[in-house]
């Protein structure tokens, strides 16, 4: 833990050492201090543009997991169903992203719900990914268990293939947190009129390059927070789960 | 009460050949009697063990159980598996629940005779842990423990010491010949150890090699309670001799 904060404190460092002593311009890099100074200027705005993003990832993420949990059911459910649903899931990672936000503003109106969506398509696939790997690579040993134990399909979906599959939904869910973060921002700079993606575009747009600067680092700490935040729930909740991605033994 | 009928059983492989596992084996087995099954691996032993336990399909005859035809795996029917097969995510205790939760017979009673097998395996005090923290040898009882929680009249072992070292295999032996001697059940044991299955069985069923036919049923006559140390009898000697025989031939018995 000390470690960690000594090598971040240490390039902030380094970092503000070096725009002082060569005067770099602010618009190619600016001193951490004049990021924290412009930032800190407004903390209530700033704050506010932080929590209007982190509705879109959580909402985003949640949707995520609602989604593709019973979607990597169905997947692995039976072969016909998997050929039929895995090239529209290929399809939907195939579209860029960044090319369908403004077109689903159009479709869905400038509400919320076209930057949900976005987040949504730019973080589920791994997680489904991940489920669905889980699900199939339950050992053939424990599935015979359950039929011994005369387990219908429910209850060996239910008892034994969802919990087998725990640490590698948590891997799939580290992946779409991250993704979730970055969903929402390519949504914001679409279309928003707040949060910190748009904060990033607009202070770009008067040169208040520091305030971007500001916006970049406060979503980097928040992929960071949203990350821990899942491996504690894994830790706490699934404390047999291996925790780190790879699969049990 | 297990009736085997001229039963066989073959896989289709990969490149759609017939592969044929076991050829017409008829076998009847009384209550409460221990058989062991031996013979070379890929003789079909797990595949007929699997037969009786309704977990594969018979190609041809039948298995009958008290009058019933199996075609699921059966209530009463207990099975331990080669590797103990304990859930990862749940403690020991929970395991061994896991068949009465699964057929939902959970019972206020359901722990209280959970504990007494684990218990009886010497594994009180580790209701609580989880398999991990758990070695292969406990791991093993708490499997056994599992077959038994809701009182089978038919336990099926699957090569269930194999995986572990000796010391612990000769002291699962006697522990498995105490818990078969206070709640006799019938027991199907296959195994490819010749002494462990002249040391447990009442009869040993010698299969041949693939496809697997039945080439002798084997009856041991060392007087019960057994326990190690009596394999220098006579009745051993023989019956483990015959069997060794019927395996590799006469004459590569010994050695040269």
């Amino acid at each position: 833990m000390v470690l960690p904060i000594a090598a971040i404190a240490g390039l902030f460092l380094v970092w503000e050492a070096a725009c002082q002593m060569f005067a770099v311009p602010a618009y190619i890099i600016p001193a951490p201090s004049a990021i924290w100074k412009e930032t800190t200027a407004l903390p209530a705005n700033v704050a506010w543009h932080t929590l209007v993003t982190a509705k879109t990832v959580l909402l985003g993420f949640v949707v995520c997991v609602l989604v593709s949990l019973p979607l990597a059911v169905l997947l692995t459910s039976s072969p016909v169903v998997a050929a039929a649903i895995y090239p529209l899931l290929v399809l939907t990672q195939a579209i860029p992203k960044v090319a369908l936000a403004p077109i689903l503003v159009v479709v869905l109106g400038t509400s919320e719900l076209p930057r949900v969506v976005v987040t949504f398509l730019v973080a589920f696939f791994p997680l489904v990914l991940s489920i669905a790997s889980g699900l199939v690579s339950v050992p053939p040993e424990l599935i015979e268990l359950g039929r011994a134990c005369r387990a219908g399909r429910a209850a060996e979906l239910w008892r034994i293939r969802l919990p087998y599959a725990v640490p590698f939904i948590f891997s799939g869910l580290k992946a779409a947190i991250a993704l979730a973060v970055v969903g929402a921002v390519v949504a914001e700079f679409v279309n928003a009129d707040a949060g910190l993606g748009y904060l990033i575009q607009t202070s770009t747009a008067f040169f208040k390059v520091q305030l971007a600067w500001g916006a970049l680092i406060i979503l980097s700490i928040m992929g960071i927070a949203l990350f821990q935040i899942v491996v504690a729930i894994e830790r706490i909740f699934f404390p047999w789960s291996p925790g780190i991605d790879k699969p049990p033994v | 009460m297990i009736e085997i009928e001229n039963v066989s059983k073959h896989f289709i492989s990969r490149d759609r050949d017939r592969i044929a596992a076991l050829t017409s084996v008829t076998l009847s087995i009384r209550r409460n009697e221990f058989v062991c099954l031996v013979g070379p691996s890929g003789c079909g032993k797990s595949t007929l063990l699997r037969l009786v336990g309704g977990l594969l399909p018979v190609s041809q005859g039948r298995v009958i159980i008290d009058g019933r035809p199996v075609a699921e795996p059966r209530a009463e029917t207990g099975i331990v598996f080669q590797s103990p097969t304990l859930l990862p995510w749940a403690s020991v205790l929970d395991n061994v629940l896991f068949p009465l939760k699964m057929m939902k017979r959970l019972t206020p009673d359901s722990r209280v005779q959970a504990r007494r097998l684990l218990q009886l395996v010497g594994l009180d005090g580790f209701e609580g842990k989880y398999p991990r923290e758990l070695s292969g040898g406990m791991q093993m009882r708490a499997g056994i423990c599992r077959a038994l929680v809701h009182d089978p009249d038919i336990l099926l072992m699957d090569e269930p010491f194999s995986a572990l070292d000796a010391l612990t295999r000769e002291e699962l032996t006697l522990e498995l010949m105490r818990l078969w001697r206070e709640q006799p059940k019938t027991v199907l044991f296959v195994t490819h150890s010749i002494p462990e299955s002249v040391m447990l069985a009442d009869r040993v069923v010698v299969l041949s090699a693939r496809p697997g036919r039945i080439a002798a049923i084997v009856p041991v006559e060392v007087p019960r309670p057994r326990r190690f140390g009596m394999e220098g009898l006579d009745e051993f000697q023989r019956a483990a001799g015959r069997i060794r025989e019927l395996i590799f031939g006469t004459g590569r018995s010994t050695l040269h």
